[in-house]
Parts: C-alpha cells; structure tokens; sequence
C-alpha cells in the first residue's frame, strides 16, 4: 500500500471523528447524538487498526496463518494483532453503550413525546419544579423572588440606557 | 450561534492534533515490540492459525471477560429501562404476523443463519471470525423469526440461561487453567497441530462460550427494543 493510500485513509478516519464530534456537540436530536456517537467511534476505531499496519515489501497481510504455509515466512510482513483485538473489544461495548443510549431515547420519548434536546430539558425541568413545588429557574440577572424592580435613580435615568440600576 | 462555532473549531482542531501525532509516528511501520513477539510466539505456544484469536483469548482472556460482564451489564441494563413489568404484554397495538414473503424467507433463512453463525464461532481460532462475530449472526437468527411472527416471542427466561451456561463455562475453563497450575484462562491441552479444527487446546470451548454467550444477549437485547416499540 502506498503513502498516498495510507494518508487516505488517515484523513479518512479522522475525518469520521471529527464529524462524530461536531455532530455529538451540534446535534439537538437524542437518535441524531447517538449516530454521531457510533460515527466517531468508527473513526477511532479505523485509527486503531490503522496503527498496526506494517509496511513490508510483499504488502501487509492479517495476522492469520495459512494451512501449509511456513508460520516464520508469513509473521514479517503480518500486521500487529494487538491492535485488532483491542478494536474487536471496543465494538463490542461500543454495542452496547449504542444499546443502553438508545433504550433511555426510547424512554425519554416515551415520557415527553420528543426526541428533541431543548424542548425535553425545559420539560423535564418544569417537571422536577413541580415535583419539589419551587419556582421555575430563571435568569441569574433576573430578580429575586417576586419583589417590584427597585426604583431607578433620576441620576441614572437617561433616554438611550432606560432601566439601568444607579 | 458563538457555541456552534467554537465547536466546530474544537471539532477541526481536535482532528488537526490526531493527524499531526499520527504523522510524526513511523506510519506502517508500528513502534509498538509486543505484536512482532505475539506473531512470533502465538503459532507455537498457543496454536491458533488466526493470532487475533490467541490474542484476545490466551493472552488477553482475562480482558475478554471484563469485555464480556460489559456487554452483560448493557444487556441488564436495557432490561432495567425497558422492563415491561409495569405494562402487561400486548397492551399496545396488536402485533400483526408478517406478510407470507417474509414468513417463507424467514424459515428458509433460520438454519441457514444457525450453521453459518456455528461455522464462524467454531473456526473462530482457524479463520477470521470468532465469538462474538459468530454470535452477532446467531443473535440475527433468533431475531429474525420474532419478527415474521410477533405473537411467537422468545422466553427472556430461556435466553438468560443460555448466557449464564456460557458464562460458566468460560469462567470454568479458566479455574480449571489454575487446577494445572497455570495462570487463570491459560489455554489447556496443548497446542495441537496448527490449522486443524481441534487444536489450539480449549481455546475454541472459549470461544463456543463467548459465542452463546454474546448470541443471547444480542437476541434479548434487541427483543427488548422491539418489543417495546410494538407496545409504544
């Protein structure tokens, strides 16, 4: 396999990260966070099995004997296994995390009827104010309780900032 | 719209950072002196012709099996959020049988699907494959008929102890390795001669377990998950 080749695929794997991460980041559908999440995976795991390729003048083969062939022929230009066997480790739970993530979609959709990550905070939030009987949350700029707006000082009071505390 | 950028920034950085280290290593020529040494020692100590295999199982099994109580915990854990314990069964919307292509495609595909995955998983030591790949195709053959015919689903029951069995089994194995004085999940019973379908000494029993084991949890799983998106 060629340099070319190889840098192709490197930018290919890396690629597939880098979209797993800005779609993890930049993605307010639960299903969409999950995709993005098994994308990146992917991309991590090519990177892994892409470490253990090995240039060798006959081209790099699997870590697999042959029947009848001369194991001390094959092993050099054979590609390191550890790599792959840590990958086949990473697919495995990267199943499973992909299995548990999309069960709590299911309930979340199931408990709001959205998938959608804005809409299922605000929901849940006011949800979990009801249940403890406070008020909603607000801004931390916003005024305490339910007092009046303290009275602006004339001082203060100009036509372009209206509203600005003394 | 500030967030979205500067993710966007971290995102192109973070792969900009991956390629500068993959770059400055040697690229196709690994630094790394354990895989030469694996490649070289697996075929004679060991015996599998597929040294992922000797790899994972001998000398990573105990890993394997962290693997293994992983994938278990997710399994237990979807059952846990999905439980249908406080819904009765078919409370939602009747589950209609599978159209007649469906059906016929499904009887004709079961045993093919069982001998292919039995295949994979007992020359998981010969050939690529293994465990758990011949156990994701045996998880596809007992999905497969649940959902031509919804009214017919697999017992939960009957799957938990098929994967306990094999979980026993792999664990078993391995104690029996510290009974000969070896270190836990040592493989046994000598190498044997490469390439034969009885060789590699109890590594394939391991990989038998592994296969059951991953095919039940797999089956279950995804029968929680249709299970529930036919009572939504």
């Amino acid at each position: 396999m060629s340099e070319f080749a190889l840098l192709t695929l490197l930018i290919g794997a890396l690629g597939l990260v880098a979209l797993g991460i800005g779609g993890l980041v930049l993605s307010r559908n639960l299903f969409r966070v999950v995709l993005a999440l098994a994308l990146a995976e992917a991309g991590a795991n090519l990177l892994l099995v892409l470490v253990g390729f090995r240039q060798s003048a006959w081209g790099a083969i699997a870590p697999i004997i042959e029947s009848g062939r001369d194991a001390a022929s094959l092993t050099p230009s054979m590609v390191d296994p550890i790599p792959q066997a840590l990958v086949l480790t990473a697919i495995v739970i990267g199943v499973g995390v992909q299995a548990l993530a999309l069960s709590l979609a299911i309930r979340a959709y199931g408990a709001y009827g959205t998938l959608d990550m804005n809409a299922l905070r605000a929901r849940m939030e006011t949800d979990i104010d009801s249940a403890a009987g406070t008020q909603p949350a607000r801004c931390q700029h916003a005024p305490a309780g339910g007092r009046p707006l303290p009275p602006i000082s004339a001082g203060a009071r100009r036509a372009d900032t209206p509203g600005t505390p003394a | 719209m500030l967030t979205r950028y500067g993710t966007l920034l971290f995102a192109a950085g973070f792969a900009f950072l991956l390629f500068v280290l993959f770059t400055s290593q040697p690229l196709g020529a690994p630094p790394m002196l354990a895989g030469q040494a694996l490649l070289d020692e697996a075929a004679t100590t060991v015996g599998a012709a597929n040294i992922v295999t000797a790899v994972v199982l001998a000398y990573r099994g105990i890993d394997t099996l962290g693997e293994l109580s992983i994938l278990f915990a997710a399994a237990t854990a979807v059952g846990l959020v999905l439980g249908s314990a406080h819904r009765t069964l078919g409370a939602g919307a009747p589950r209609e049988p599978g159209g007649f292509i469906l059906r016929a495609g499904v009887d004709f595909l079961f045993p093919l699907l069982l001998l292919v995955g039995f295949y994979i998983i007992v020359h998981g030591h010969l050939t690529p494959g293994g465990g758990f790949q011949g156990g994701v195709v045996l998880a596809a053959a007992f999905v497969l008929p649940v959902l031509a015919r919804p009214t017919e689903t697999l017992s939960h029951k009957a799957m938990a102890r098929v994967e306990g069995l094999a979980g026993g089994v792999f664990i078993l194995t391995g104690l029996g390795a510290l009974a000969f004085d070896r270190a836990f999940l040592a493989p046994l019973l000598g190498p044997g001669q490469l390439g034969a379908l009885l060789s590699a000494g109890t590594l394939p029993v391991l990989y038998l377990a592994v296969g059951l084991k991953v095919g039940a949890e797999l089956a279950s799983l995804l029968l929680r998950l249709s299970e529930d998106e036919a009572d939504a």
